[in-house]
């Protein structure tokens, strides 16, 4: 039995915890709270690229480092920990996966080395309106070789130089490359309630897009994608959702109410509890998750959704206990907890809500089953 | 990352299993706890005298003691390897577990000479003697007294929820034998014959209609001051190696769950329920968090590291688990669901007789709020709670 990360994943994860504390303050996040011209914290930015973590799961023939996913859920974790305010988990989580895994050869060649190097920005738009996109539903077209339509929201969607679509052409549904820096690509900056990851409409009007996988494959690309895509995501939320236990913890051991730190009361102290048992849980289906991602396992389906479902619970259940935990202080904008609590609502329904997931897993369980 | 064992815990586990399969028949599918059939007792004597014999008896014990002299992690396959068969362990687990391991720690030679190897070969049982009716989650709050007279001691008082009194021929009895300082230092622990005068043990009605554990009464019982483990007033701290080693005997999955429920639920076309769907997934998410977390203590093991008190999460997870899948199970039977005839109801009844059963997990070895009390005290770090006995005697509170 190894169920666990190897000595070399653990330095990893000590080194990118001392970069990030380092450079990724909750200073360099408010400065993108509080200006809403920022999209992103240029600087942390350029200095994770620097460090090549982009690259970790992309393998060297694209100029990647060629770690391996465990490396990149490690390095997922510890930007959850910071609310790193870039678009890394779009560009590393989805659009390089999603070319790892359908894109061709000369695809792959041309695109994946410049998501490693930070020069590209990749996104996914999938989202039209309200509620899961479906096969049927989805109303941006191809045809010709360009797309039409409108994506809402699009998480870093405004600072991305590429974006995987999800459209509709003759075959049914089928994801496209876009390069959003062209004239039939227009962007908006949308309010949303993280405003420390920026998001936008994008409208395409007749924009040049290229075919990736199969016409026609597209919503089965995009559940592979999202299994994927999941895990990293489920260590992210792991991430802020230990930073929200060890938030509460220090401030319940500080704080003195009727003569005594409020962590002595029951209430608190089971609250607290619920919060370790929430994350342990979670971070067990993460590490399962990370195992059937690194192996390509059969079992890849439900373990990825547990993790997510783990997850995204363990994450909500922290940061609003964070908050309630802080009292008054923890409805202030000074005080941290209520970014978590923005972060933990962005990631728990971006690339499919709880609800969506849980349905996943129990078709895969029924599909198992048989 | 792999699940997989180590050269030697590979060779280990076929050893193991070879052992078991030639001695044991697999479990059924489907079957949980063993018991209830009447030669139970007698066939839990002579599986563990083989066990003993074949050396696969207390794992972890020294030689010397009769044990295998092996590590945590082959007590831990051993367990798995067992868990597959038709094993009756129930009567043991306590005794060699956690009382037997506390005489070794605190017992005379004469003690283990005469007690260690009789327990291992299945020919004595041993139970626990230390909850009280006014001292559960508060155990050092007990009053069961113990008073010297010349070479004896003479005890009397009332013992509660003894697993296996009925057949057990020795228990560790924890007593208070001085009430005039605070609570937990006036206890002293003894062994003590349970076939002697003066010990009357009533089986307990439970709630689930079952009589598993028992009262223990005692009056005028007199114990030689020889049978003493350790020195009075140092019973709480022989009581602490006992429960110690209770995180390594109790564990093991206790009923139907996601699996079963789905497995009814498909049967009974129901499957395509939304709400119940999602509590499945919600389930899954918990039953596959228990297991993991389990392959994380074991990976811990296996590098030769100690789990700590974070294990505690284990059974919160499973007796919550567990009830709330019988409820949900009971309830889609909807009136139906109400009768506990296992040739009327669907799955043998399995959800119905784990609904009763799954209150007393919530309790048995630590209540949810005490296991909470020990995340948030020892993993945590958080101020213990507000003791207003901590510094009078006990006879001061009583």
């Amino acid at each position: 039995m190894n169920f666990d990360f190897s000595d070399d994943q653990k330095f990893l994860r000590d080194e990118a915890r001392k970069f990030l504390e380092a450079q990724c303050t909750s200073a360099h996040v408010r400065a993108v709270l509080d200006d809403e011209n920022m999209s992103h914290n240029d600087g942390v930015w350029k200095k994770i690229v620097g460090m090549g973590w982009l690259g970790a799961a992309i393998p060297e023939e694209y100029g990647g480092l060629g770690l391996g996913m465990l490396e990149l859920c490690v390095i997922a974790e510890e930007l959850g920990r910071v609310l790193a305010p870039v678009p890394f988990g779009s560009s590393a989580f989805f659009f390089a996966e999603a070319l790892k895994l359908a894109g061709s050869e000369e695809q792959k060649l041309e695109l994946l080395p410049k998501v490693a190097d930070g020069s590209l920005i990749g996104c996914i738009a999938i989202s039209e309106g309200p509620g899961e996109i479906k096969a049927g539903n989805v109303a941006t077209r191809l045809g010709g070789g360009t797309i039409s339509g409108k994506k809402i929201p699009v998480t870093d969607g405004d600072i991305a130089t590429h974006a995987v679509v999800l459209v509709k052409d003759g075959s049914g549904e089928s994801l496209v490359i876009v390069d959003l820096n062209q004239s039939g690509v227009s962007r908006e900056p949308i309010k949303t309630l993280e405003p420390t990851r920026s998001h936008a409409t994008i409208s395409f009007d007749g924009a040049a897009a290229e075919l990736l996988g199969e016409s026609g494959n597209g919503m089965a690309l995009l559940d592979q994608i999202n299994d994927r895509a999941a895990v990293l995501l489920a260590f992210e939320q792991l991430g802020g959702a230990s930073r929200c236990l060890e938030m509460a913890n220090e401030y319940a051991k500080e704080r003195v109410a009727f003569g005594r730190a409020i962590g002595g009361n029951q209430a608190i102290k089971h609250k607290l509890a619920d919060m370790y048992v929430k994350n342990e849980v979670a971070r067990s289906n993460a590490y399962y998750g990370a195992w059937a991602l690194s192996s390509n396992a059969a079992e890849l389906p439900e373990a990825a959704a547990a993790a997510r479902v783990a997850a995204s619970e363990a994450y909500w259940f922290a940061s609003k206990e964070n908050i309630q935990t802080h009292g008054g202080m923890g409805f202030t904008w000074e005080v941290d907890c209520h970014l978590f609590y923005r972060r933990a609502k962005l990631l728990a329904v971006q690339a499919g809500s709880p609800a969506v997931w849980k349905e996943k897993l129990v078709s895969a369980l029924e599909a198992k089953n048989d | 990352m792999d699940f997989n064992d180590t050269a030697e815990e590979a060779e280990f586990r076929a050893e193991a299993h070879a052992f078991l399969s030639q001695h044991l028949k697999p479990k059924t599918p489907g079957a949980l706890r063993s018991g209830g059939r009447e030669d139970f007792l007698e066939r839990a004597k002579a599986w563990q005298k083989t066990k003993a014999q074949g050396g696969f008896a207390q794992i972890t014990w020294p030689k010397e003691m009769g044990g295998r002299g092996g590590t945590v992690m082959q007590q831990v396959i051993w367990g798995q390897e067992e868990a597959k068969f038709d094993a009756p362990t129930g009567p043991f687990a306590i005794g060699l577990g956690m009382c037997v391991p506390t005489v070794i720690a605190f017992g005379s030679d004469e003690h283990k000479k005469r007690y260690v190897q009789k327990a291992l070969m299945g020919e004595e049982i041993w139970c626990q003697l230390f909850s009280e009716p006014a001292a559960g989650s508060d155990v050092a709050g007990l009053k069961t007294k113990a008073v010297k007279d010349g070479d004896e001691w003479v005890i009397n008082g009332q013992k509660v929820w003894t697993s296996g009194a009925h057949y057990s021929d020795y228990g560790i009895l924890l007593v208070r034998t001085d009430p005039n300082v605070p609570k937990h230092k006036g206890l002293t622990m003894f062994i003590v014959d349970m076939k002697q005068k003066g010990v009357d043990v009533r089986p307990i009605h439970q709630a689930s209609g079952g009589k598993e554990f028992n009262e223990v009464y005692f009056s005028d019982v007199r114990i030689p001051d020889s049978d003493r483990l350790g020195e009075p007033g140092m019973g709480w701290k022989v009581a602490l190696v006992t429960l110690m080693n209770e995180r390594l005997a109790v564990g093991g999955s206790p009923g139907p769950d996601w699996k079963e429920i789905m497995d009814y639920a498909r049967s009974a076309g129901t499957m395509s329920d939304q709400a119940f769907r999602a509590k499945l997934a919600d389930w899954y998410v918990a039953a596959q968090g228990y297991k993991l977390t389990k392959f994380r203590t074991q990976t811990a093991l296996s590098r030769g590291e100690t789990p700590g008190p974070e294990n505690a999460i284990g059974k919160i997870i499973n007796a919550n688990h567990l009830q709330d899948i019988c409820n949900s199970a009971i309830e889609m039977q909807d009136h139906f669901g109400i009768i506990a005839d296992k040739d009327e109801v669907p799955s043998d009844a399995i959800f119905q007789e784990s609904f009763m059963w799954a209150p007393g997990l919530r309790i048995a070895g630590g209540t949810d709020e005490i296991l909470k009390n020990i995340i948030a005290e020892r993993v945590l770090g958080l101020p213990q709670d507000v003791r207003v006995d901590k510094d009078k005697t006990f006879a001061e509170m009583n």
